[in-house]
């Protein structure tokens, strides 16, 4: 960056634009801090029940002691393991059905309407036919992440196949290409923005899934903490385990976020 | 002259859900080797269409289309559309390879003849570049190069202009007509704007409204070297009218 050659508007213009961005991110932690102190305070206070709202310090102790206790990389290894395998096979699915259903216009109109039951049905519905059909540890729970990511993700990608220039099409039919061609020159280049999006959904929907699954059936995992905390009214571990989950949650966004950067220039 | 394409009493009805569309009815002209001829009529009434069946993208429902060119159909007809419908992932380079790589034909003769086309027409720098890093007018050579690389007969263009503004349309007109002309390449031209039509063509062929067929013909060989130059000839404004009047 040649930085005499910006004007002196230019100047002040990036200087407040600089300005507003720092004011943006202190606000931004000074909020968190707000809540937290004014949490603990209250809790410190007796003010509210920390029995009941757990506080920041009992939260920071607990996450502690499953640390040193080896249990929270063992928790978060379990739910990460099922919510990244979920998702992984939700997306490979989901692509690949939104090929077969962006390639068979036929196909496409036969399976419509059960798509659509399927996008609507509440999975958690299905809890008990899975537990039947894959008996009640991992398995259930990487069918149940699949099951809630999978659908939007073809959804999404079959959106976003659909939307190919139709006279980009044209133009590559009259060069006298095939279906094959046109599918990998032009929709699936074309359509790697949509491709983001639907990762972005998906990692969403899959924890949704293995959460839900591990309400439903597991002895592990940060879901689990959270229903066993709550069943023996310990809303610290619940907390913790909630906090840990939005902390890995961030983390694997941001992954995805990494990734599109990388790709989409 | 020789001849390199013949409509002969050409049909076409489009069936759709609703009803049926007929969109060419009796439409017959020739085109010889060599020739520039434009395509006018009124918006709707038939000219992609007509494009779309010589190109062979959609067969036409009646009469027939003949080729005396001695390739295959594919091969011999290079299809420009509107806009330069360049694919903003690849780079220039990789754009105008496009077809070869579609027809399995990219060979290094293929792939230096794209190069010094680049060459030729000023465009070599930007081979790595990404279509949006050039201007319109760029663009669009671009485009045309890439409908050249594999050498065909007869160029297909569909309002390839009218995407443009006005200023630069003018150049990118006179840059097209001078690629075509240097490559010695039949074309036909589908436009809305008369005066590009005069100013490029050897011959023009006004079209009815849906369904279209020939209204009239006209044979402008205006003597101008440029489609700019022509533009001021007295001759220009003369046709012009004629025309004018014979599509409304
Ligand atoms: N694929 C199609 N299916 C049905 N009707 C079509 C199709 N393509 C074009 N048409 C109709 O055929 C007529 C001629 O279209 P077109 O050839 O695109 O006209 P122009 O290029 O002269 O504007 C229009 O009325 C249009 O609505
Ligand atoms: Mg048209």
């Amino acid at each position: 960056m040649k930085h005499e050659s910006f004007s002196v508007n230019r100047i002040e213009y990036l200087k407040k634009r600089r300005k507003n961005t720092v004011t943006v991110h202190v606000l931004r932690i000074g909020l968190l801090l707000l809540a937290l102190s004014l949490w603990e305070l209250l809790a410190q206070f007796n003010v509210i029940d920390s029995f009941i709202t757990s506080s920041p310090s009992k939260i920071a102790v607990t996450v502690y002691k499953l640390f040193a206790e080896d249990s929270l990389a063992y928790h978060m290894g379990v739910t990460l393991y099922e919510t990244m395998l979920g998702f992984l096979i939700a997306v490979a699915l989901g692509y690949a059905v939104a090929i077969m259903l962006w390639w068979s216009d036929t196909l496409k109109r036969v399976l419509e309407p059960y798509i659509v039951v399927l996008n609507s049905l509440p999975k958690i519905a299905l809890g008990p036919i899975i537990i039947i059909w894959c008996g009640s540890g991992t398995k259930a729970i990487i069918f149940m992440t699949v099951l809630v990511s999978v659908v939007v993700a073809t959804i999404t990608m079959l959106g976003g196949f659909l939307a190919t220039d139709k006279n980009k099409v044209l133009l590559l039919r009259s060069m006298g290409a095939t279906k094959v061609q046109i599918m990998t020159k032009l929709v699936v280049p074309s359509s790697v923005p949509t491709f983001i999006s639907m990762l972005k959904i998906s990692i969403g929907m899959a924890w949704i899934g293995s959460i839900m699954g591990e309400y439903l059936v597991s002895r592990a995992g940060l879901g689990y903490l959270i229903v066993y905390g709550g069943q023996v009214f310990k809303l610290d571990l619940v907390m913790a385990a909630t906090v840990i989950l939005c902390v890995l949650a961030s983390l694997l966004y941001g992954a995805v976020a990494l990734l599109e950067r990388k790709i989409v220039k | 002259m020789k001849k390199i394409l013949e409509l002969k009493n050409v049909g076409l009805t489009y069936q759709t859900p609703k009803d049926e569309i007929n969109a060419v009815s009796g439409l017959s002209f020739s085109v010889n080797e060599g020739e520039f001829v434009s395509i006018i009529g009124p918006s709707g009434c038939g000219k992609t269409t007509v494009l779309s069946m010589i190109a062979g993208l959609i067969p036409a429902t009646g009469g027939k289309i003949e080729f005396l060119a001695k390739k295959e159909r594919k091969d011999c007809i290079g299809y420009m559309l509107q806009k330069d419908q360049l694919f903003p992932w690849r780079t220039i380079e990789k754009n105008i390879l496009l077809p070869l790589e579609i027809k399995k034909s990219l060979t290094k003769e293929r792939k230096e003849y794209a190069n010094s086309l680049l060459k030729k027409y000023g465009l070599y720098e930007f081979k790595d570049n990404y279509p949006s890093e050039l201007s319109g007018g760029m663009r669009q050579r671009v485009a045309l190069i890439r409908t050249l690389v594999f050498s065909p007969d007869i160029l297909l263009l569909d309002e390839p202009f009218s995407a443009i503004d006005y200023q630069t349309r003018l150049s990118v007109c006179n840059d097209v007509y001078s690629i075509i002309k240097a490559e010695h390449k039949t074309a036909i031209l589908v436009t809305h704007d008369i005066s590009e039509a005069i100013s490029m063509s050897d011959k023009i062929v006004v079209l009815t409204k849906r369904p279209a067929k020939v209204k009239s013909e006209f044979f402008p060989g205006l003597s101008g070297e440029t489609p700019l130059k022509r533009r001021e000839l007295p001759e220009f404004s003369l046709l012009f009218e004629k025309i004018w009047k014979e599509l409304n």
